[in-house]
């Protein structure tokens, strides 16, 4: 009886320690799928009644908000040389701001026009807050916004850096956070203890510019580039497998049942078998080549956004396309899925769609113009939609 | 009352000395993380400071490294976000006018007494116009642009100009520079932006050298070693010697292409020299869409091998230390193999300044040229100069 009692207890902490359900903890989610399960109490018909609140930011950002509990944090940079670095932290229910902090920029913050230097999207683990600039600049504080360490990469290592901008969002698995900084003059990945911010490992990677984003794959990390992937034990940097027949440099991978789906001569679905350690490259399909924007994996079905606005459906065991609508883009965002419902807000006017995927083929239900050019990847969290541009944070949800 | 004033300072030197401890844990952080669990610790013990140890934090920035900065700038953020509009500002105002200290954390007070006073601070904006921090200056700048911009409407053309003199003299910022140089020059007045900025303007080149596989960066060729201006190479497929190349651009614009035509994997040299009347410390500020490095006085101070991102002035800030008299700087400039209309740029532009951005001229500098010469076409000028 004891016993059980203390696996009682053991599990009720491990419960208050681990993410909740409803949480959004890096670029794409908690997994970094894309992916969370249908929430009836998430809007469907928009309007402007649902627009629960919009607030303003301090500067520009293209990084997503993520949502810890009711803490939804979001970066920002501002300044006419943006070497000025936000981090916010929003009560998700009201919009109330509840702390800001600020930094200054240790690295380079020379991007394109179109971006800027709060392009990578922070990531959390529940209990820190890691937030990574394009300048480098890697800061972790905790969810009061107390500062538990920082890092300035480009300080330690000086050429890692892209004129046009960085915009690789770091994630976090177990206790180590990996961040993927490649460009054309001093690439690494590295894994970074998230308890004290000094380096588990780090290793050299491809001298070649790339924004795409690691994704974790089960318990293991993915990192994209020109080569391919190479699919890595987080806490070791070991690199387990790879496939090695190129990839994108701009979307990122996407993952579901197990495999790997990767922008690589239009769509390439990969998995891994670890008892014979080989890997298997299920399908190719070119028609499936994303945009900017990366692929989504929902129900069986892979979901693809090209670079002309068309939503392709693609079953998932052999990339044949089932059907294929077309949105009203340009996207720079990736487009999430909550059950049977895709959102996808577009670049110039943010304009938030949202395709229903249970019929025959897919179709949008509700459009509401933010009116506002978006490029950030939306979050969804405590049955809402959270929305940012560069001058306003929205959340969309049902009055 | 002498007891009452002894505990007072007491209790003041106590209060000083325990903030002074967690500083200079903090101050300790360096590369790689190193530093980071013991300042989480001091950071800790910093931010739960009451308001009054504001100023010491901000002094404590003076000297700090980038890194340090930004743990001390979070803990002034914390305590003062406690603190409300309850700030010490007579405190935070002595320190905003020590123009000793750190830059950053003068605007930092400077912000803080805004948020306790607005009145206040929008009253100290027009001293600011000379401050060595351009985050504070830039305020005083803004101001002075939109009284100029105020009489010219009111058609005081001569007031205007004056009003838009005195705000270039000030201006430090890319953008604001631009704006009032545009705005003299439709006044008629003449603007010299290549002595406004400290861009070097006339040098020696030499190209092209090999840069297939764009292996010739790290490849050391003749100039590296040692620089004759007298002396013929082996090139690239012929026979190179130094050549005088000057130009005329706003933005000091050195353009390998006019010389050497528009090459490919190909590597040039641009040589120069620079008088200083005493030794200082300096910026050498550059801007470059090609793989580079650049020597002072034979010393690499940096390089970097990455191709056709992107240009734009002070793109790269590298510290440096001139000497007092003749100080030779070398550019290395690399070509690489792409043939994409965007990819035809193999230029660079150089100023010499101060940490602040104000221009750090040679005593032996010649007039701007002319333009004409040295005048780069006006597709490329747009897409990069005014980025």
């Amino acid at each position: 009886m004891r016993t059980m009692k203390l696996i009682a207890i053991a599990c009720a902490f491990a419960l208050s320690i681990s993410p909740s359900h409803a949480d959004w903890l890096q670029f794409r989610g908690t997994d970094s799928s894309g992916f969370v399960a249908a929430d009836p109490r998430l809007p469907e018909i928009l309007d402007e009644k649902n627009i629960a609140w919009k607030m303003p930011l301090p500067g520009r950002g293209l990084s997503s908000p993520i949502v810890i509990g009711d803490k939804l944090v979001v970066t920002c940079s501002s300044g006419v040389e943006q070497d000025r670095l936000h981090v916010l932290c929003f009560s998700s229910s009201d919009g109330t701001l509840l702390w800001e902090r600020q930094f200054w920029a240790t690295g380079r913050t020379m991007a394109h026009e179109k971006t800027c230097v709060a392009a990578p999207t922070p990531a959390s683990d529940g209990e820190r807050i890691f937030a990574l600039f394009s300048s480098n600049d890697l800061i972790c504080l905790d969810l009061d916004g107390g500062l538990l360490w920082l890092r300035g990469l480009t300080q330690d290592y000086p050429n890692a850096s892209n004129s046009l901008g960085l915009a690789s969002s770091p994630v976090v698995v177990g206790d180590t956070l990996v961040v993927h900084i490649e460009n054309d003059s001093q690439s690494f990945a590295a894994g970074i203890d998230t308890a004290t911010g000094l380096n588990r490992w780090r290793k050299d990677r491809t001298k070649r510019a790339n924004w795409s984003s690691p994704v974790v794959f089960g318990d293991r990390v993915v990192l994209q580039g020109s080569e391919g992937v190479d699919v890595l034990v987080p806490a070791t940097g070991e690199i387990e497998w790879r496939y090695g027949t190129g990839a994108s440099t701009i979307p990122s991978s996407a993952v579901g049942g197990g495999v790997l789906y990767v922008p690589s001569n239009g769509l390439a679905a990969v998995r891994y078998d670890s008892s014979n350690k080989s890997v298997e490259e299920t399908w190719v399909e070119g028609s499936l080549r994303p945009g900017t924007a990366s692929p989504v994996v929902a129900d069986e079905k892979v979901y693809v956004i090209t670079s002309a606005g068309v939503l392709n459906c693609a079953d998932v065991e052999d990339g044949e396309r089932l059907w294929r609508i077309r949105l009203e883009g340009p996207f720079g965002a990736s487009p999430v899925v909550a059950g049977s419902r895709l959102f996808a807000v577009n670049e110039r006017q943010g304009l938030l769609q949202i395709v229903d995927l249970e019929g025959e083929e897919g179709e949008i239900i509700g459009k509401l113009e933010l009116g506002e050019m978006i490029q950030a990847t939306p979050a969804i969290a405590n049955h809402a939609i959270f929305i940012r541009s560069d001058g306003h944070l929205w959340k969309i949800s049902r009055p | 009352m002498r007891a009452i004033i002894v505990i007072l300072m007491l209790g003041q030197a106590l209060a000083c000395g325990s903030i002074a401890e967690p500083i200079d844990v903090i101050r300790a952080v360096s590369m790689e993380g190193e530093g980071n669990v013991e300042a989480a610790a001091a950071w800790r013990e910093l931010a739960a400071s009451e308001p009054s140890g504001l100023v010491p934090i901000l002094r404590g920035m003076r000297g700090a490294n980038p890194l340090a900065a930004n743990w001390l700038r979070s803990a002034v953020d914390t305590i003062a976000g406690r603190a409300g509009t309850d700030l010490p500002v007579a405190e935070l105002g002595d320190f905003l006018l020590d123009t000793r200290q750190n830059p950053r954390a003068r605007r930092l007070s400077f912000e803080l007494i805004a948020k306790a006073d607005p009145a206040l601070a929008e009253a100290l904006v027009p001293g600011m116009l000379a401050d060595p921090s351009p985050e504070l200056r830039r305020d005083a700048v803004a101001r002075l642009i939109g009284q100029a911009k105020s009489l010219a409407e009111a058609e005081n053309q001569a007031g205007a100009t004056l009003l838009y003199r005195q705000a270039l003299g000030a201006a430090r910022d890319i953008d604001q520079v631009k704006a009032v140089s545009k705005q003299l020059r439709e006044l008629g007045r003449e603007v010299d932006l290549p002595q406004h900025f400290g861009f070097l303007m006339r040098w020696k080149v030499i190209a092209p050298f090999d840069n297939l596989g764009r292996e010739g960066f790290d490849r050391v060729y003749p100039p590296e070693e040692r620089i004759d201006l007298s002396e013929t190479y082996d090139g690239k497929g012929k026979k190179v010697q130094w050549q005088p190349l000057e130009t005329s651009n706003d933005f000091g614009i050195v353009d390998f292409n006019k010389p050497f035509g528009m090459l490919k994997e190909a590597v040039g040299y641009a040589y120069t020299t620079f008088e200083s009347e005493a030794a200082r410390p300096v910026e050498l500020r550059l801007g470059c869409k090609n793989a580079w490095k650049v020597w002072l006085n034979g010393e690499l101070l940096f390089g970097r091998d990455e191709y056709h991102r992107g240009m734009r002035i002070d793109q790269y800030r590298i510290p440096a230390q001139l000497k007092a008299g003749e100080n030779e700087i070398l550019v290395k400039l690399c070509q690489n193999e792409q043939t994409e209309e965007w990819t035809v740029q193999w230029e660079f532009q150089l100023r010499v300044c101060d940490s602040s951005g104000t221009a750090v001229l040679s005593t032996k500098r010649l007039a701007t040229p002319e333009a004409g010469s040295g005048r780069r076409p006006n597709r490329r000028a747009k897409q990069d100069e005014t980025k």
